[in-house]
């Protein structure tokens, strides 16, 4: 439906735009108008309206993150008026539309803020410290062939439903960039909890939750105040229980005498 | 030690400590509330835990290294949280985290600046005042005359009850989180772990802050 | 020139199981000394890249996004085939190499078709052992459910997002090398060229898309799983970085491209919006087992709101036309059927390009919460983009471009006719032959990687020495020269529009020439018009900035570039293929009822193209296709 037709004018945002070359240069906000905006501009069609304008206008366009526009990548990534993905529920910034905004809003455009995530360029930064997380302690050490058939271990319904809700993460590191603290816990949580929920996951429970908050020391994340911040501003609605997982899993290794008594296996 | 190296562990740490001493300060709230039947209950009170030495001795051993920890903890952790998170958004707003939440290391430090103070005050009666504990008609030590006495002054009672507020604000958010932080909650238990950590620390700071507040109000004499 | 995809001989049921068998092994203390190099860490180059390195061997992967958990292969909704039988429905290896064949409308290899049907088994074991957590009865078993018009209940699926599920298991798998440092990862790094040194596929030229820097990898082997190309429609439901690069590169260094206009419309997509719309979303399919496709009979009607529109005056086009499948016929003919009510004047929405997806008579039968509780995740997500909600009104579809059958021309081991140069998943031709069957691509990118690929580069490594190539070795070089050369041309062309435009104007003429319905005509009219808009291209395009640092328009204008050369190429298969069969759908060649006219005594046979560089037709090479297992029949969904 045009933006008539659904009974909307168009409209007329101030854009206000954290901007900055490289990792290692200054930055500062730069105010942008973005023009003729339906309602059913997406948000990050708006800021392609933007850009093709400032292409235009010889100038370079803001350099932001993206890849499905369909909310299961993770890709996207600023904060919009002080929230990560702008504080729709269980909305990442790609699926956010421009009904939420009204003519002549001024927005500010921020990148996600963190010591674990050097900013690239714009609203650009690079996240490799949550793969690193991962290649620390998210899988299982089982090997391509040679493993039992599917069926062979029954998984009672609410443990595989819970390992799903934990397994939704996107990745998207919202929950870094809202945190007070910089902490991944959420997202670490979360992967822990899916593996921990799982029988075929339980074996190297203790070993992978304390290579996890190694990691997550190494990589320069902070640690959890339990603001509670990341469940609100995560697009998946992964919920902070998945970090009392992680602080329970954690303890368990604790007395198991698995928390750096061994470096961090490898697999 | 693994327990006090690691991220989790040492909130693990500041949890326990945090969760002994809102149980002292339970007791020291239901001890302190004697004050209101006058001075034959808290004077009595106060005698008859004296007596119980090796419990008051364990009980100090226990909470002093209890808060050393905590605030040790405390502060390593802060500062690492707070160089993690550099660069403040220019924009700020919060969905969940509250006033309380962000501001622990400051509700925190006004506790301890307090508990210095109260210490002094109280316990060992160096501050610069004329603080006397004497003793009451019954030959107890009078603690009721030496609390109403220092507290009727605007300037004590003040601190005070500005000291509660601040211990109410860091437990307001710190009850829920121990538990959280040891592994005891769930999706369901979390808002009720809240609710009753809100309860507790608004009876505190009503229970606590009533004293001052009657005595400045000259109710208690 | 006749293609041999040498396929095994003998009795099908033995053939994957006789050719690992005689298979050359290299020996394991060998192993690390070969580097194999993986593009792509979808489905199909994280499960390849991961299984390799275990097995020894030194691997670099590489991809474009930032990491390699964000591959297309993780917006995949609906689920993963395989034959495990497990409801005890009657379903085997046969069946769905029965089934895939005929889905394909009989253009596909049945060894290899054979061959994905035999390891999908092994897929659902590996994936529940590396934790993906499929849904799951209330006993404890995997769940299946039916999907894509099978009659067997085959589809293993987690929630609406299998795709993620698999891709984050395959994606573990691969941290888990990478940790172990068997596996090397370049993200934020696109292929830009392949080196062929000899004859072989030695190495390729990346950019490094923060720095800008251009160098060369070189390894003893080149697996390329970097995905489809329909974004050269545009719109279509590709993530905005999916393009045909990779394989276009390769592709201009001598490989065959197969069967490039087989492509996938998928029916049951939000139709567009408006012209700044930058993708189209796809919402499974399943919504079609309680949904029902109508547009009014009058066009008047058009406008009125749906509900206001009496029983009397819908038209249920698909309950009317197929009575047996109904709302429930595959993709390609409920795509058709669509794009038929709307040419007619009477489709709904902006443009008129849209039919109806109604819920309201399941509703009444089963009860909105049950609707909520099978789908609710659509609706909100159908809401959130359109702002309507479906519950109340009735959803508005259209067909989008969504997946290529079509990809580079591979053997049975997955090899091209280039040495040394493997292509897997999506971007490969294989398995899928005219139409791709509802999750069967996760199935057949888990297959090439896991169970696949491990066996069959062996075979090739073990007779090649391994190092032979140095980064300094003259085709390197030559080759980075090349790609420097690309880059400052796009930079220097410094002209008005941006590549964004230029992307849409490519698409648009693509989308209305060679999507849905294809004819001789509108065929020559695109090929004689592609030029023109490319020539254009290289004339008024503007990118700003520098190679030397992030710059996402050099990126797009690249992938657009090769889009635009590739697009003819597209176009001029869909005109050669003088008949209609799966996803191709030539508007001469049909039945009085508008069934699609296959012509096997001229067209059993994949069409690889080998490109004789600018300026020059391509040659066409055939593969002829033989069915001894599947007997070639009409595909009749009546
Ligand atoms: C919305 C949607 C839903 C789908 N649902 C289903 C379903 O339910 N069931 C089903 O079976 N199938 C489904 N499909 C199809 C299926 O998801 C894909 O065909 C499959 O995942 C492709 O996997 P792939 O590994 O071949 O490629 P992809 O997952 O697309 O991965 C491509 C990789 O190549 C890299 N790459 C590409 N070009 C370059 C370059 N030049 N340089 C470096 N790296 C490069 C990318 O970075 C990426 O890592 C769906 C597809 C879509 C779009
Ligand atoms: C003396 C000075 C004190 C300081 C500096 C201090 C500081 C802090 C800080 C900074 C935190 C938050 C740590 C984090 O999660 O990041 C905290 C948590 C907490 N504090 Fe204190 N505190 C002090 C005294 C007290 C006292 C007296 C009590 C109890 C009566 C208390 C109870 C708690 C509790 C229960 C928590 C929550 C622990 C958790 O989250 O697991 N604190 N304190
Ligand atoms: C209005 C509030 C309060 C009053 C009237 C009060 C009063 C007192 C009194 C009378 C004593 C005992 C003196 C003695 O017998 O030696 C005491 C001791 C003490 N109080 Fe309080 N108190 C108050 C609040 C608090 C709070 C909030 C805390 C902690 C956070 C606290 C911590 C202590 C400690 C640690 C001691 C020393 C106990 C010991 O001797 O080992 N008090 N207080
Ligand atoms: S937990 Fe949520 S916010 Fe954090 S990375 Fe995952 S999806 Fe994003
Ligand atoms: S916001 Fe941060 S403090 Fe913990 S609960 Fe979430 S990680
Ligand atoms: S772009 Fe993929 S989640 Fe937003």
């Amino acid at each position: 439906m045009s933006a008539q037709a659904s009974g909307h004018g168009t409209m007329n945002i101030k854009l206000i735009v954290w901007r900055q070359a490289g990792p290692d240069k200054p930055g500062n906000f730069e105010t942008y108008e973005a023009k003729g905006i339906t309602p059913h501009h997406s948000f990050l069609e708006m800021l392609d309206v933007v850009n093709e304008d400032l292409i235009k206008q010889g100038k370079d366009p803001i350099t932001f993150d993206h890849d499905c526009r369909e909310g299961i990548c993770g890709t996207c990534s600023a904060v919009v008026n002080g929230v990560p993905h702008g504080g729709q529920k269980r909305t990442t910034l790609c699926q956010l539309h421009m009904r939420k905004f009204k003519d002549g809003d001024s927005i500010y455009l921020e990148p996600w803020r963190a010591r674990a995530f050097p900013i690239i360029r714009d609203l650009m930064v690079d996240r490799g410290a949550l793969d690193r997380l991962i290649q620390a302690a998210g899988w299982i050490s089982c090997h391509t062939g040679g493993v039992p058939d599917g069926n062979s271990t029954p998984i009672a319904k609410r443990d595989a439903d819970y390992a799903m809700d934990a397994a939704e993460c996107i990745g998207c590191g919202a929950c870094v960039a809202a945190c007070p603290n910089g902490a991944a816990m959420l997202f670490g949580g979360a992967k822990v909890a899916q593996y921990a929920a799982l029988p075929q996951g339980q074996v190297e429970a203790p070993e992978r939750v304390a290579a996890m908050i190694q990691a997550m020391a190494e990589n320069g994340f902070g640690n959890c105040s339990n603001h509670y911040e990341c469940q609100a501003a995560c697009p998946k609605g992964i919920d902070v229980k998945f970090i009392t997982r992680l602080n329970r899993e954690f303890y368990k290794a604790l007395v198991l005498d698995k928390v750096g008594a061994t470096p961090p296996k490898k697999s | 030690m693994r327990l006090f190296s690691t991220s989790i562990g040492r909130k693990g740490v500041m949890a326990v400590t945090g969760l002994l001493m809102v149980l002292f300060v339970v007791g020291h709230l239901l001890g302190n509330l004697t004050v209101f039947k006058g001075p034959d209950g808290i004077n009595a009170y106060a005698e008859g835990l004296h007596k119980l030495v090796p419990v008051v001795w364990g009980t100090r051993i226990v909470m002093g290294s209890a808060l050393i920890l905590h605030v040790y903890m405390s502060i390593q952790i802060t500062l690492e949280n707070w160089a993690a998170n550099p660069k403040k958004y220019a924009v700020s707003r919060s969905l969940r985290a509250t006033f309380s939440s962000k501001n622990m290391i400051w509700t925190g430090a006004a506790i301890g600046a307090f508990v210095i103070y109260h210490l002094a005050h109280f316990t060992f009666r160096v501050t610069p005042s004329d603080l006397m504990l004497g003793t009451d008609t019954m030959g107890r030590p009078d603690v009721y005359q030496m609390v109403v006495d220092s507290l009727s002054g605007a300037v004590i009672g003040g601190v005070y009850l500005v000291a509660m507020v601040a211990l109410c604000l860091h437990l307001w958010h710190g009850i829920q989180s121990l538990f959280q932080t040891l592994g005891l909650s769930n999706a369901k238990l979390l808002p009720e772990y809240g609710l009753w950590g809100k309860v507790l620390s608004g009876i505190f700071l009503v229970g606590f802050g009533a004293i001052p507040a009657v005595i400045l109000a000259g109710i208690l004499k | 020139m006749i293609l041999d995809g040498k396929a095994p001989t003998g009795r099908i049921e033995e053939s994957w199981d006789k050719h690992r068998f005689e298979l050359k092994l290299v020996n394991p203390a060998n192993k690390r000394k070969y580097k194999v190099l993986v593009v792509g860490t979808g489905l199909a180059g994280a499960s390849a890249a991961a299984s390799l390195g275990e097995l020894g061997y030194n691997v670099e992967a590489f991809c474009y996004q930032d990491s390699p958990r964000r591959a297309h292969s993780i917006a995949a909704q609906g689920g993963i085939n395989a034959a495990k039988n497990y409801p005890n429905d009657g379903d085997s290896i046969y069946r769905l190499f029965y089934d895939t064949i005929k889905g394909g409308d009989f253009r596909a290899r049945e060894a290899d078709v054979w061959r994905l049907a035999q390891v999908s088994n092994n897929i659902i074991d590996q994936c529940v052992a590396q934790g993906v957590p499929f849904a799951r009865d209330y006993a404890g078993y995997l769940d299946t459910r039916s999907f894509g018009g099978a009659q067997v209940s085959r589809t293993f699926y987690a929630r609406g997002q299998t795709g993620q599920q698999l891709l984050l298991g395959a994606y573990t798998a691969l941290s888990r090398q990478i940790k172990a440092g068997s596996v090397k990862l370049f993200p934020r790094t696109e292929m830009l060229d392949l080196v062929v040194v000899d004859g072989e596929a030695k190495g390729i030229t990346v950019r490094d898309l923060v720095t800008g820097e251009i160098r060369t990898h070189v390894g003893d082997a080149v697996v390329l799983a970097t995905g489809g190309y329909v974004n050269v429609f545009y719109l279509s439901t590709n993530a905005m970085g999916c393009s045909v690069t990779a394989i276009w590169k390769a592709a201009k260094k001598g490989a065959y491209f197969a069967n490039p206009c087989f492509t996938q419309i998928h029916p049951t997509c939000i139709p567009q919006a408006g012209d700044y719309q930058s993708k189209l979303t796809l919402m499974s399919e399943s919504l079609r087992n309680d949904g029902r496709v109508w547009v009014p009979k009058k066009k008047e009607d058009c406008n009125k709101p749906p509900n206001e529109i009496g029983e009397d005056d819908r038209d249920y086009y698909l309950e009317r036309k197929y009575p047996t499948f109904g709302n429930l016929a595959p993709r390609d003919i409920s795509s058709r059927a669509a794009k038929e009510a709307c040419d007619d004047g009477r489709g709904v929405g902006p443009g008129g390009r849209g039919v109806y997806l109604d819920f309201a008579a399941s509703i009444k039968r089963l009860g909105e919460n049950v609707i909520r509780e099978r789908y609710g995740n659509l609706f909100e997500m159908y809401e959130r983009i359109t702002d309507e909600d479906g519950y109340k009104q009735p959803m508005r579809i259209y067909p989008a471009p969504h997946y290529s059958m079509g990809g580079l021309w591979v053997d049975y081991n997955l090899m091209s006719n280039i040495p040394g140069l493997f292509v897997l998943g999506e971007a490969n031709f294989s398995v899928h032959g005219a139409n791709r069957l509802g999750a069967s691509a996760l199935m057949q990118g888990l297959a090439d990687g896991y169970f696949v690929i491990p066996y069959t580069i062996g075979g090739y490594l073990a007779a090649a020495k391994p190092g032979k190539v140095k980064p300094d070795h003259a085709e390197c070089l030559k080759s980075i020269a090349d790609v420097q050369e690309t880059e400052k041309k796009l930079l220097g062309v410094n002209g008005k529009r941006t590549v964004t435009e230029f992307m849409r104007e490519l698409g648009s003429l693509m989308w209305n020439n060679v999507g849905m319905g294809r004819s001789e005509a509108s065929l020559t009219e695109a090929i004689q018009k592609i030029p023109a808009i490319r020539e254009e291209f290289w004339k008024n395009v503007k990118v700003s900035g520098g190679g030397m640092e992030t710059n996402q328009q050099l990126e797009n204008a690249g992938r657009t570039a090769d889009f635009f050369e590739f697009s003819e190429l597209l176009a001029r298969d869909a005109l050669h293929r003088n008949e209609s069969c799966g996803g191709h759908f030539r508007e001469e060649y049909q039945y009085p009822d508008g069934e699609a006219k296959r012509d096997d005594a001229n067209f059993c046979y994949v069409a690889a193209w080998e490109l004789k560089g600018a300026g020059q037709e391509p040659e066409l090479h055939k593969e002829p296709l033989k069915f001894e297992n599947v007997h070639l029949a009409v595909r009749s969904y009546k």
